[in-house]
């Protein structure tokens, strides 16, 4: 078969959902026109609540439930052995405090510097680690020539860096973005590596029979292959990321959270070390969600692989 | 056009492996997989390969494809030595080589892709390829929705989306239950008389190969050596019905013996010496492990 001539050169995206032509069978039944209303949206949305996912839901707001009780009853009490509750800010408190706070300029420009930071430093290490990692795992000799200065600075945790790092760039700002790198940089490095390993390969070899050139071999197979490892990495490279960024706005830092959170307790401000805490937390969180939804969407035939959930 | 017109070049397509041998390791841990052999496919023709577990049948079968280099002798494609792979030569391999993160489709366009072709002619090719498997409404599927035999289909036209002009298949039935594998091999004959490709074909089994071939190639336990050449005589289009035949069954009971000795041989060379009649005494009730 040829490609049909009314067919535009636009190549057809993956789903073969080229939009039929208007003048098609689909003329024949009239009555079934797709109108948008209320009613089909809500329908269509409804299809996505399943028993299954209610479940998870009620269990989830068990868990974070559970914790607050915690903090609620704990501080109610002013619960006394051993831990002390005496000075923890109430969650009323702290709520408190995120509504004076929570809005004001100082507080907002703290975000979003520390997001600023990680996000540089998280991307350099990917934009490093990938690369690195696949030619790593893929070439005997790349890995003899690299390894052996990976093994060595791989056990010296973030933290450690700080006052090298401190030493070593023109700016604060460039140090804790290099801490930040750091933290990141070595998950993202050996999970690209254990990646290409863990690779089939029996996949490599088919793609050299279909006359895949190096390039194409990396290009096609290695990282798609690797994919899923990858990921594991900038999950596990993200929360790592954030822990090096607190520590090093703590002791270097001028702004960010981690500052913010330090300057609290230099100044006794009990309810803003609590929101400092849970704002990590919160954008730990959403972090690690955007990694795990951009990769459900690189990766859709995860789902159906032995052991998916599908 | 259907594809396999496209394959209507009846005079390429000839391996020739000459006087070829493989090692493996060095020194001490040497291993002689492949002592040396010489075989030929001419151009359209299917000629299996058959011989006990470890004779080095896969290897013979890389070196066409071009991953191991042989340590003597050399084999040609259609006349040219063959140093690395390429897709002149389509290859279905033993477990499944399907790309997980590809749709069925994509899979099958993977070959044309990396020669460049533009996406309009790929999908056109892959779809007239997986209507010949008969597996048109899984193009947008992927691999691991699929059952084997299915898999090994895709994996069978995956290989011929670049028109090449030999197929290599190791065992690649070897995974799939009989009845289907009974159904792949009718699929294979049918593909193979549309492409007029030639095929080496890897089995394990004996009425498998039969079915198929025009020739067979009996290997010896390992180091693998050629221990005998048979011709199938029988016309085509093969059908099932002729695996009754007085033929079929004659062919199937002169391999058989040939094939015996050496998966014999194979698995313990001891039993060789000491004859067959000795076995069945041997084994006992407690098994075949009082052998060793
Ligand atoms: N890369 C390798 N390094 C060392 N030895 C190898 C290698 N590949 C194969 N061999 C050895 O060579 C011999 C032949 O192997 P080969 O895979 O060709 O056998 P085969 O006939 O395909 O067996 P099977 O029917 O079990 O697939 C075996 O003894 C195997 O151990
Ligand atoms: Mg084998």
């Amino acid at each position: 078969m040829t490609s049909t001539p009314e067919k535009p050169e636009a190549p057809v995206a993956e789903g073969q959902a080229a939009p039929a032509p208007a003048a098609g069978p689909a003329a024949a039944e009239p009555e079934v026109v797709p109108t948008l209303s209320f009613r089909t949206v809500a329908r269509s949305l409804l299809k996505h609540v399943t028993r299954d996912r209610i479940i998870t839901l009620l269990l989830g707001c068990i868990s974070i439930g559970a914790l607050f009780l915690v903090w609620y009853l704990g501080t109610k009490y002013r619960f006394e052995f051993y831990i002390r509750f005496k000075n923890v800010p109430t969650p009323a408190e702290v709520f408190h405090q995120l509504t004076q706070v929570g809005l004001s300029n100082k507080y907002l420009v703290n975000i979003a510097i520390s997001v600023r930071r990680i996000l540089t430093g998280f991307f350099i290490a990917i934009a490093i680690g990938v690369p690195l990692g696949l030619l790593i795992g893929k070439y005997e000799r790349v890995r003899d020539l690299c390894m052996p200065c990976v093994e060595i600075l791989r056990p010296i945790p973030a933290i450690a860096w700080v006052p090298m790092s401190i030493m070593l760039w023109p700016n604060n700002e460039a140090a804790i973005v290099f801490i930040t790198f750091i933290g990141a940089f070595f998950p993202i490095l050996l999970n690209t590596i254990h990646g290409v390993h863990s690779l089939d390969g029996v996949l490599v070899r088919a793609g050299r029979c279909l006359g895949a050139n190096e390039a194409q071999l990396f290009w096609n197979v290695i990282l798609p292959g690797s994919l899923p490892h990858i990921f594991t990495g900038l999950a596990v490279g993200m929360g790592v990321a954030w822990v090096s960024l607190i520590a090093a706005e703590m002791i270097s830092g001028q702004f960010g959270v981690g500052y913010f959170t330090w300057e609290a307790y230099s100044l006794v401000d009990y309810p803003a070390i609590m929101l400092g805490m849970i704002t990590i937390g919160v954008l730990g969180l959403a972090c690690s969600g955007v990694i795990r939804l951009v990769g459900y969407f690189l990766m859709p035939w995860l789902s159906y692989a032995p052991g998916g959930n599908r | 056009m259907s594809v396999a017109e496209a394959h209507a070049d009846t005079s390429k397509g000839c391996i020739d492996i000459r006087n070829t041998g493989v090692t493996f390791g060095s020194d001490e841990s040497e291993i002689v997989a492949v002592k040396e052999v010489s075989i030929n496919v001419q151009p359209g023709e299917f000629v299996s390969l058959i011989g006990p577990s470890g004779c080095g049948k896969s290897t013979l079968l890389s070196i066409v494809a071009g991953f191991v280099k042989p340590t003597r002798g050399e084999a040609l494609l259609d006349g040219k030595k063959i140093t690395k792979p390429g897709s002149d030569r389509g290859v279905v391999f033993q477990q499944y080589s399907l790309f997980p993160w590809l749709s069925v489709r994509k899979n099958v366009e993977f070959g044309l892709k990396m020669a460049g072709v533009d996406q309009n002619r790929r999908n056109a090719t892959a779809r007239s390829l997986l209507d010949l498997a008969g597996l048109l409404s899984f193009e947008n599927h992927y691999p691991d929705q699929l059952s084997g035999g299915m898999k090994q289909r895709i994996g069978i036209v995956r290989a011929l989306a670049t028109s090449p002009q030999v197929l290599l298949m190791d065992e690649p039935f070897g995974a799939l239950d009989t009845q289907t594998r009974v159904v792949m091999q009718e699929i294979l004959t049918n593909i193979w008389q549309q492409f007029r490709i030639s095929v080496l074909f890897i089995t394990h089994d004996i009425e498998e190969s039969i079915f198929l071939s025009d020739r067979i190639y009996v290997m010896t336990a390992r180091p693998g050596r050629i221990k005998a050449e048979i011709k199938v005589p029988l016309p085509r289009p093969r059908t099932p019905e002729m695996t009754d035949t007085p033929e079929f069954m004659n062919l199937v009971q002169e391999l058989k013996g040939l094939i015996r000795e050496e998966s014999l041989a194979a698995m313990a060379p001891e039993i060789k010496d000491r004859g067959l009649s000795g076995f069945g005494m041997k084994v006992g009730p407690k098994g075949v492990g009082e052998l060793y």
